[in-house]
């Protein structure tokens, strides 16, 4: 499974327990407007430390606004 | 000292405002006009509860009730009804202040419940302050009932005291329910100067920020999360605050940077508060973390230090105590308050890396791993579980728990699967707890070390 697509169905997850209707995935969908909130986040980022092995955030040099900034976050953990 | 009395400059009331999502009130109109108009007499030497949903309303009631009641307590509008009675028993109110969902709940027990208007209504010829008025705060609890905290408006304000009022051109802002410890700072440095814009239960942040940035905000607060929130938003530069300001939450490095780099020009400042502690100092470096000479150099009479490896606070801006019959004492032998946060140092510097007995802080609202636990040992499968913080970049921390499973279960073959089971103990959290007390992740462990007491050991993380 690609970086993209464990993020895919992690969101889509994460959404379905906290009772939330995820927006359409894409690159440009802002994550605000995801119907996700930051509780939502917390939580894919947690799982996804678990399955990825990493944390990208901890030398995030700008915060992700788009889904497509998130992902990228993940494919290019150095930055 | 009172509150409307510190709006007035030289007899004069403030030019600033009071602005929410559906009102603004300017600070002068007080001065002739009530929400509370007659019913204000009536509540005189006595004991208010505030239970509205309304934050100008509550914002309002405060102005009129400070110096009038003996006592107000402010219950924030998340307050389970469930906890109602307990804290007008623990608080020994005798009246209501409260809206058409809550005037009921005068049934308790209480002889008066006022409603007050949303804005102000009444003419009045005046106003007069007859006593000091105490104020109380609601905290979280070990057990999920509120911990009722005792302040007077000089123990809320004693930070603001040696500081020189701003000027009337702020607009000041904040995240928080002014009716929380960090939300009430902000209210009462914007009462002392400048106007204030009020928050709104539920609102987008991206609408927050897009209304703070239309009224002109200068100054706003929030809690690190609350800051993430608005990096990840896309809409930060829909405002220009001047000001930027964190507490309630530790300020990691991220943040700090990303919002420098998103706001160049503003001051920011991470802040040390609690509820019980005050407001203790201000880190203005943009850095995580505190210089240790802190600890040698009081500010604001605030006196530091560090015991057992937690910040240790002695100020005027301690509060005096817990209400209620069995409650704990506030402050040790020594004066000072135990915050329960942990330091570490580092080169000159101290950064915060945890709390004592395991409190988990989620974007600024508490956990006690007792109530989570409390909850998850119920599951007819569980033996017994530990709830503790997994350090989280959106939140700050998450809820995690570990299970031990009870051994006849897992070799009777009637246990389900591991993923089955972890989805009915958070459905089952789920059913009782706020979404940010459910554990995050759930990991089944064979033991969990019990100390030579009996108790869980809790490792400080």
């Amino acid at each position: 499974m690609s970086v993209r697509s464990t993020i895919a169905s992690l969101f889509q997850e994460v959404a379905d327990q906290q009772h939330r209707k995820l927006a359409p995935l894409s690159d440009d969908l802002k994550l605000l407007q995801s119907g996700l909130d930051s509780l939502s986040f917390a939580l894919i980022v947690a799982r996804l430390e678990d399955s990825l092995g990493f944390d990208p955030f901890d030398a995030v040099e700008r915060f992700p606004v788009t889904f497509g900034d998130f992902v990228k976050l993940y494919e290019a953990p150095s930055g | 000292m009172w509150l409307w009395g510190s709006t007035l400059r030289g007899g004069r009331p403030s030019s600033g405002s009071i602005k929410s999502t559906l009102a603004v009130v300017p600070i002068a109109e007080l001065a002739t006009r009530s929400c509370l108009g007659q019913d204000l007499e009536r509540l005189r030497g006595r004991c208010a509860v505030l239970l509205l949903a309304d934050q100008l309303t509550a914002a309002l009631a405060l102005l009129e009730l400070d110096g009038v009641a003996r006592r107000v307590v402010l219950c924030t509008p998340d307050l389970a009804e469930e906890y109602v009675p307990e804290v007008i028993r623990e608080s020994e109110a005798d009246a209501i202040v409260g809206d058409s969902h809550t005037v009921h709940l005068s049934r308790h027990g209480i002889g008066i419940a006022v409603q007050p208007t949303a804005t102000p209504s009444f003419e009045i010829s005046g106003r007069r302050q007859s006593v000091d008025t105490e104020w109380v705060l609601l905290t979280s609890g070990t057990t999920g009932a509120p911990k009722l905290v005792l302040h007077t408006l000089a123990s809320l304000t004693s930070a603001l005291a040696d500081a020189t009022p701003g000027s009337d051109t702020v607009v000041w802002s904040t995240f928080y329910d002014i009716r929380r410890y960090g939300g009430l700072q902000i209210f009462l440095r914007a009462l002392r100067a400048g106007s204030m814009v009020l928050s709104a239960q539920g609102e987008p942040v991206v609408e927050f920020i897009v209304r703070a940035g239309r009224s002109g905000v200068t100054h706003i607060s929030g809690t690190a999360s609350h800051w993430r929130g608005v990096l990840m938003s896309g809409a930060a530069l829909s405002m220009a605050p001047r000001y930027i300001r964190l507490s309630g939450e530790i300020a990691d490095q991220g943040v700090l940077d990303g919002l420098h780099a998103a706001f160049p020009t503003a001051e920011i400042e991470h802040a040390f508060a609690s509820t019980e502690a005050g407001v203790a100092f201000e880190v203005a470096d943009r850095k995580a973390g505190f210089p240790a000479e802190f600890l040698d150099a009081p500010v604001h009479h605030v006196d530091l230090k560090i015991e057992d490896g937690t910040l240790r606070i002695r100020s005027p801006g301690n509060a005096l105590r817990y209400l209620g019959a069995s409650a704990p004492a506030i402050r040790g032998p020594d004066g000072f308050v135990d915050t329960g946060d942990r330091l570490e140092l580092n080169e000159g510097r101290y950064t915060f890396v945890g709390r004592s007995g395991g409190v988990i802080n989620v974007g600024g609202l508490k956990v006690y791993p007792e109530e989570v636990e409390t909850i998850i040992n119920t599951h007819p499968w569980v033996r017994i579980s530990r709830v503790r913080a997994r350090r989280n970049a959106i939140t700050g921390a998450v809820v995690t728990a570990e299970i031990v499973l009870k051994p006849d279960v897992q070799s009777s073959g009637q246990c389900p699967d591991q993923e089955s089971l972890r989805r009915q103990i958070i459905d089952q959290c789920r059913g009782v707890l706020p979404a940010y007390k459910v554990p995050a992740l759930i990991q089944f462990v064979e033991s969990l070390e019990i100390s030579a007491a009996g108790k869980l050991v809790r490792a400080n993380a």
